[in-house]
């Protein structure tokens, strides 16, 4: 290798010449030939943001300008009015109900991919990514098929008093189908590339199960963790299709935000509708941050794994 | 006892907790998305393939397929262009407020779709901050649904080209301009095709997500029938008539076009992956 960079020649340098006679060297050639020229760096980021800005941040800027269009006091009674309140406690119930679910999910599935080598596995992960490839549509429809009236379970259903579509399991069942994966494919991938040995040591030192668990691996995946737990929260308290087609729209009982939001906008109250979706925007930017601050924080320690 | 370890395990493994964890994994995979999604495939077959042949044939449903297509298609191939444009400028030029920038990319992910809707049906309708400048009408015809998908279909080029152009080896390029290339040379025939698995990818996900899409669509759309009506809305008015069986005919279009897509993907993911692992 040192033999290497003597034999170099850069511009404006003789071969074999005198050491001392060399002028400064220009900037290198080739740091120039494997970038682009300023006007062409600077079209190009304009035009990124140029595409950025109209499809992004004015839609983004627009729902808060919006909501305060007719002023603070119908922003505050849009989002203080008995359907609103009722709405936003559906949305947590429901959000409260399917992130616990589906993150106990992932770390079982996580736990059984990752430390084991079983057949089988790359079929069990292709299925795990499956509701992301379903139309929200269809994952209501699914339900209906199979709890409502004309469904499977209908009449037994009907019989003996229970109520799922239409009522609040239906909109939990939906909610879990569309953020099922989330949790689960942030952990897989990081803990295949943690291996094993930490768990086996700890094994052979006679920690139980539940203690390897509790004391080795979930520290060790807390940050994808909780990146993941914040993606699945945002799509539940987000999800408009699957619910739409398993609420049923009573007001004041089976409304979520999204829901009502809806309502309120094909009732052209504009100002309360943008009033609430401001809401949900709020949460999307809190989403926002959360992920790049976590983001930050699984990159820090991969690289530190790698370190060790 | 047979258990799960004796039967699937390939490799002696220490730890405990394998039977448990898989066993609960696949029986809540059963119940929450095997077992309903089985039930849309088994309603279609209990009925009659004429009755399924005329739902999904009629022609309100097939402009709905070509409209569905055709916006998801443009918007997916814009995405793949300009998606791979921001991609290339948050990589490599520095410029102020980029990592603001870089995280506000995955806001159509965190952005409910209705949310989406309504602020882009009011951007974009004749008297809207956007709409009101544009000589032709977008919100309530099919360019609205064109830009609707999107909006949503933004991040998925721009993350999944992202990572492998930060992978890219400089020592490439510099050889590309040594032997004399050009940079738009060295762009067209080193630096594309090692972007080309990722890009496909992208537009491949992009493309996967538009065409189930429903949310953000209708608010913009209009839904007129034959003109601006998406597939999973004609599935929604089906319900709407009690005609289970109709919704249920072209949810099974779109399932299969969908676990298609899923296959396609896959293969991409796969090659992409080995592509990087060269």
């Amino acid at each position: 290798m040192s033999a290497i960079p003597s034999d170099i020649v850069r511009p404006g340098e003789e071969a074999g010449a005198p050491v001392a006679a060399v002028r400064p060297l220009a900037p290198p050639r080739l740091a120039n030939a494997v970038s682009e020229p300023p006007w062409v760096r600077r079209l190009l980021i304009t035009v990124a943001l140029a595409f950025l800005t109209l499809f992004l941040f004015v839609p983004l800027i627009s729902v808060f300008v919006q909501a305060f269009a007719k002023g603070v006091g119908v922003y505050w009674a849009a989002l203080s009015d008995p359907d609103a309140v009722s709405a936003l406690k559906m949305t947590l119930l429901a959000a409260s109900i399917s992130v616990p679910l589906n993150l106990v999910f992932g770390v079982a599935a996580a736990w059984a991919i990752a430390k084991f080598d079983f057949r089988g596995k790359d079929l069990l992960l292709t299925l795990i990514d499956l509701p992301f490839s379903v139309s929200p549509v269809i994952a209501g429809l699914i339900y209906v098929l199979i709890f409502g009236l004309q469904g499977w379970f209908g009449e037994w259903l009907r019989d003996h008093d229970i109520k799922i579509i239409f009522a609040v399991p239906g909109i939990v069942l939906a909610t879990v189908f569309v953020t099922f994966p989330f949790v689960a494919r942030e952990l897989i991938p990081l803990m295949q590339a943690q291996g094993q040995d930490q768990e086996e040591a700890a094994r052979v030192l006679g920690a139980s199960g539940w203690q390897i668990l509790w004391r080795v691996t979930l520290p060790n995946v807390k940050w994808a963790l909780l990146y993941g737990v914040i993606l699945c929260n945002a799509r539940a308290m987000g999800e408009f299709g699957a619910v739409s087609v398993v609420s049923g729209h009573i007001r004041g009982q089976t409304n979520t935000l999204p829901l009502h939001i809806e309502i309120l906008y094909n009732e052209y109250q504009f100002a309360a509708a943008f009033g609430v979706a401001s809401l949900l925007a709020g949460l999307a930017l809190v989403t926002l941050v959360l992920k790049y601050l976590v983001e930050r924080r699984v990159k820090a320690s991969a690289a530190a794994g790698d370190h060790e | 006892m047979i258990t799960a370890r004796a039967l699937l395990l390939r490799r002696h493994s220490v730890l405990p907790g394998f039977d448990l964890a898989l066993g609960f994994a696949v029986l809540y995979l059963c119940f929450i998305v095997l077992i309903p999604l089985s039930a849309v495939f088994l309603k279609t077959f209990s009925g009659s393939l004429d009755t399924f042949w005329a739902t999904v044939s009629s022609p309100r449903v097939v402009a709905s397929y070509k409209l569905t297509f055709g916006a998801s298609l443009v918007a997916a191939l814009i995405n793949a262009v300009f998606g791979l444009l921001v991609a290339w400028v948050l990589v490599r030029y520095p410029f102020p407020g980029k990592r603001i920038i870089d995280a506000l990319v995955d806001l159509p992910f965190a952005l409910p779709t209705a949310v989406a809707g309504i602020a882009l049906t009011a951007l974009y309708a004749q008297n809207g901050w956007i709409g009101r400048f544009l000589p032709f009408k977008v919100s309530f015809t099919p360019v609205g649904v064109f830009v609707a998908l999107t909006f949503i279909g933004l991040p998925f080029v721009v993350r999944t080209v992202q990572p492998v152009l930060e992978d890219l080896h400089k020592e490439l390029e510099e050889a590309a301009a040594t032997l004399g290339a050009s940079r738009l040379q060295t762009f067209g025939l080193v630096i594309l095709p090692a972007l080309a698995p990722a890009l496909l990818t992208g537009f491949a996900l992009a493309f996967a997500r538009a065409l189930g899409e429903y949310g953000s669509v209708i608010f913009i759309a209009g839904n007129m029938p034959m003109i601006s009506e998406i597939t999973p809305l004609l599935i929604i008015s089906k319900l709407e008539q009690y005609d289970y069986t109709g919704a249920t005919a072209i949810a099974v279009v779109m399932l299969v076009t969908a676990f298609v897509l899923l296959l396609a993907i896959n293969l991409l993911q796969a090659w992409t992956r080995r592509r990087q692992g060269r």
